[in-house]
């Protein structure tokens, strides 16, 4: 069972339903992997109906992908995997009881955030000006019409479900930084800087999943 | 029965508080577990209007009560409410909410304001359902099929896709909350082998909600996004495929039949032991049989798909799947039979639901065999012989332990007992009812009625005439219940803390329970179903 060392019955963040502080971070953390696991099942369904769509129809989805910036894509990506380093190091901070860095950290971790959802309106505002948006107004050459809606279709839904998760990640991340302002986290208690830390990570490697599968297709060499 | 001294407690989790706001923002899992109580009876009512309505229109072959446009809404939305909205929270939202931490000895679930907000979840999700249905009904059938929901169809989809997408996330919760509260949340002593088969089937039940909620969530967001935006999933105009819809649908909602009947199995491996005073005979092999069903579960979706255009060989594959789940089936129903057998059997009123479960999901398994036969699936396509089936499971199978649970666990909700006698009379008024209901649809179904008509030919008229007097009594049945539990409530006798002589962690706290569960953390240190001794011995 869990270790007496541990023990801490008064602690102001321990909640009623808990013995000890170990007993709660330990659930808090099993909670937020089991979260994720219904994450991946969520995006799953959209990778699979990717997945066929792609196989059936391989140079639309390539003629379509070419039409996507990957320019803004790549800087994106690089981006998001520094606000991935931000916040492993805000948890590391955390860790050690450093407030201040922490809330340095957090911050820098919600502009990186905050700029990859700004790149990525630029681009939805180009596929809106392009007419690349699914629908009756939906242009493409001829040849490929079709199917592209289904890539663009596709490309929308993900990434949007993507960019609403980097929204949830920017609310989880002011909330933290309360947090950490008000003091409440301390290197016996930093439980809630290290599960949003696990969401940050698990929203970033969908994005590490996305950009190729979208942004990369027909792209390798002759 | 034991003698154990019969009281009320001053302090319960009842009057810990009084107002709608002690209710309305309350954290503990009992009370939010009497909340969905509340909430899913009220939508199985509404459910259960509709299924009056549909066979009111059965009992003559001329479509002349409603029309075909009328009726086609009747059926989606009978299978809508009771589907999301009854059956998946049925046993896990309410009797689990309320016994999962108690059976296990902890104070609460791991995450209670997460469990609070799963129930407002569950009430917006149900909202916008009851909003769809006021604004004029939907008429897509419970399934969404596409391209029908995207394209054609005039009616509701919208409000009613998204009401079944909320509710999605209200089950994920109440899961996750499960799953965390079993792994972490146990007393000394409750190892994984004496946790009580119930506490086993509401973790394999959590398993497919967190695993399978999430793929329909998306599903119906796809739906509502292609039919609300003009974007393109399953467009065949585009390229798209409808089939693409059928796979991603099934493979969330075939193990939902899971989450329907695995708590109700639970349920009954609880009433078998206490009421024939004996372990329940195979007990590791009942606990993994939950599991195997759940995992089983996930891989015999195309099974609904014969003959959508599947091609041979995954019929094939999916044919044996299917087949297989019949065997941690069989594994439970021989358990408990053989648990029954010498055993001191006492006829109370939830040992005959668990008796009526055992016989009617023996019935709806073995014709679930019939379904799994590519050959014999074709022919019974869309006909009565499904819905009779499925209604076997469903309300044979779920309803029957739901039944049997709430009113095994009743003295302890509520810390009164409920009349005896009624009890009983109404168990086998729902009983009779049922298979007069249902045993005709399976002879209708195999002479070629087909499902979701309202009209039919004359020479089906008598057997339909006798589902729909099922009904009728079937109805009176749900309706003694629930008058005499409300009843009992104030009027009943007290029940003590133990009115079953079981052996269950729940039995060693007052009825109703304080608001902590325990006045201390249980100890565990007796075999779980241990009838050797009575629960005070093991207790002292």
């Amino acid at each position: 069972m869990l270790p007496d060392a541990v023990h801490h019955p008064h602690h102001p963040a321990l909640a009623h339903q808990f013995d000890s502080l170990a007993q709660q971070s330990e659930a808090a953390t099993l909670g937020m992997w089991v979260f994720l696991v219904t994450e991946v099942l969520f995006f799953g369904g959209l990778f699979c109906t990717y997945t066929i769509y792609r196989g059936w129809y391989p140079e639309a989805f390539a003629a379509a992908s070419h039409e996507l910036d990957v320019t803004l894509g790549a800087i994106n990506t690089a981006v998001l995997i520094t606000s991935s380093l931000t916040m492993a190091l805000a948890v590391h901070a955390a860790q050690l009881g450093q407030r201040k860095l922490l809330m340095i950290l957090l911050v820098l971790t919600m502009a990186l955030g905050a700029s990859f959802l700004g790149i990525k309106s630029v681009e939805y505002y180009q596929k809106f000006a392009e007419h690349h948006v699914p629908g009756p107004s939906f242009q493409f050459e001829k040849e490929y019409v079709r199917h592209a809606q289904i890539f663009f279709s596709l490309y929308f839904m993900m990434t949007g479900l993507h960019a609403l998760h980097m929204v949830i990640g920017l609310g989880i991340m002011l909330v933290m930084l309360g947090l950490a302002w008000r003091g409440t986290i301390t290197p016996e208690y930093y439980t809630p800087i290290e599960i949003s830390g696990l969401y940050w990570h698990f929203v970033d490697i969908v994005w590490i999943f996305l950009f190729p599968l979208l942004y990369l297709l027909g792209r390798h060499g002759p | 029965m034991p003698s154990s001294k019969v009281f009320m407690p001053p302090r319960h989790y009842l009057n810990d508080g009084y107002g709608i706001k002690s209710w309305l923002l309350t954290r503990d899992h009992k009370r939010i577990g009497l909340l969905y109580l509340a909430a899913i009876t009220l939508f199985f009512f509404v459910g259960g209007a509709f299924a009056v309505l549909i066979r009111l229109e059965l009992a003559t072959p001329a479509g002349d009560l409603v029309s075909d446009e009328t009726y086609n809404k009747l059926f989606t939305m009978h299978g809508v409410m009771m589907v999301f909205f009854f059956l998946i929270p049925s046993i896990p939202a309410t009797l689990g909410n309320f016994l999962v931490p108690i059976m296990i000895g902890a104070k609460d679930l791991a995450f209670p304001k997460l469990n609070l907000a799963s129930w407002y979840i569950y009430i917006i999700g149900g909202a916008f359902t009851l909003y769809a249905l006021v604004a004029g009904g939907v008429d897509t059938g419970w399934t969404f099929y596409t391209p029908f929901s995207t394209v054609s169809s005039t009616t509701n989809v919208i409000p009613t896709a998204l009401g079944v997408f909320i509710t999605g996330f209200s089950s994920i919760l109440t899961g996750l909350n499960f799953i965390v509260t079993i792994h972490r949340m146990r007393a000394p002593g409750m190892t994984w082998f004496r946790m009580p088969l119930f506490i086993w089937s509401m973790y394999a039940t959590s398993l497919i909600f967190v695993l399978g909620t999430p793929v329909i969530a998306i599903t119906i967001a796809l739906v509502a996004v292609e039919r609300l935006f003009h974007f393109g999933f399953f467009d065949p105009r585009l390229g798209g495929d409808p089939v693409l819809f059928q796979h991603l649908f099934w493979f969330y909602s075939h193990p939902a039949v899971y989450i329907m009947v695995l708590p109700s199995m639970g349920v009954v491996s609880e009433l078998v032991a206490a009421f024939c005073r004996k372990q329940v005979f195979g007990y590791s092999f009942v606990a993994f049989a939950s599991l195997a069903i759940a995992v089983l579960g996930f891989l015999v979706w195309g099974h609904h798909m014969f003959v959508a255009g599947q091609s041979v060989y995954s019929a094939l594959v999916f044919s044996i799947l299917s087949f297989l789940v019949a065997i941690p089936s069989a594994v439970k129903v021989f358990n408990w039979t053989a648990t029954m057998y010498r055993g001191s059997i006492s006829w109370q009123t939830p040992m005959l639901y668990a008796i009526g479960f055992i016989g009617l999901f023996t019935i709806g398994g073995l014709t679930g065999l019939f379904l799994a036969a590519v050959g014999l699936d074709v022919h019974v396509t869309d006909t009565y012989f499904i819905i009779a089936h499925f209604h076997y499971i469903m309300v044979g199978g779920t309803l029957m332990g739901y039944l049997g649970g709430l009113h095994y666990w009743w003295p302890k909700i509520s810390g009164r007992l409920y009349p005896e006698f009624l009890a009983k009379l109404s168990a086998g008024i729902i009983f009779l009812g049922f298979n007069l209901t249902f045993f005709p649809q399976f002879v209708l179904g195999y002479l070629g009625m087909p499902r979701r008509y309202h009209a039919y030919p004359p020479e089906f008229q008598v057997l339909n005439v006798l589902s729909s007097a099922g009904a009728s009594i079937l109805g009176v049945g749900y309706l003694i219940p629930m008058i005499y539990l409300m009843w009992s409530l104030r009027y009943g006798r007290l029940a003590g803390s133990n009115p079953w002589g079981a052996v269950g962690l729940e039995w060693t706290t007052t009825s109703p329970p304080p608001t902590e569960n325990f006045a201390e953390t249980p100890v565990v240190t007796w075999d779980v179903y241990d009838y050797s001794a009575p629960l005070e011995d093991h207790v002292a």
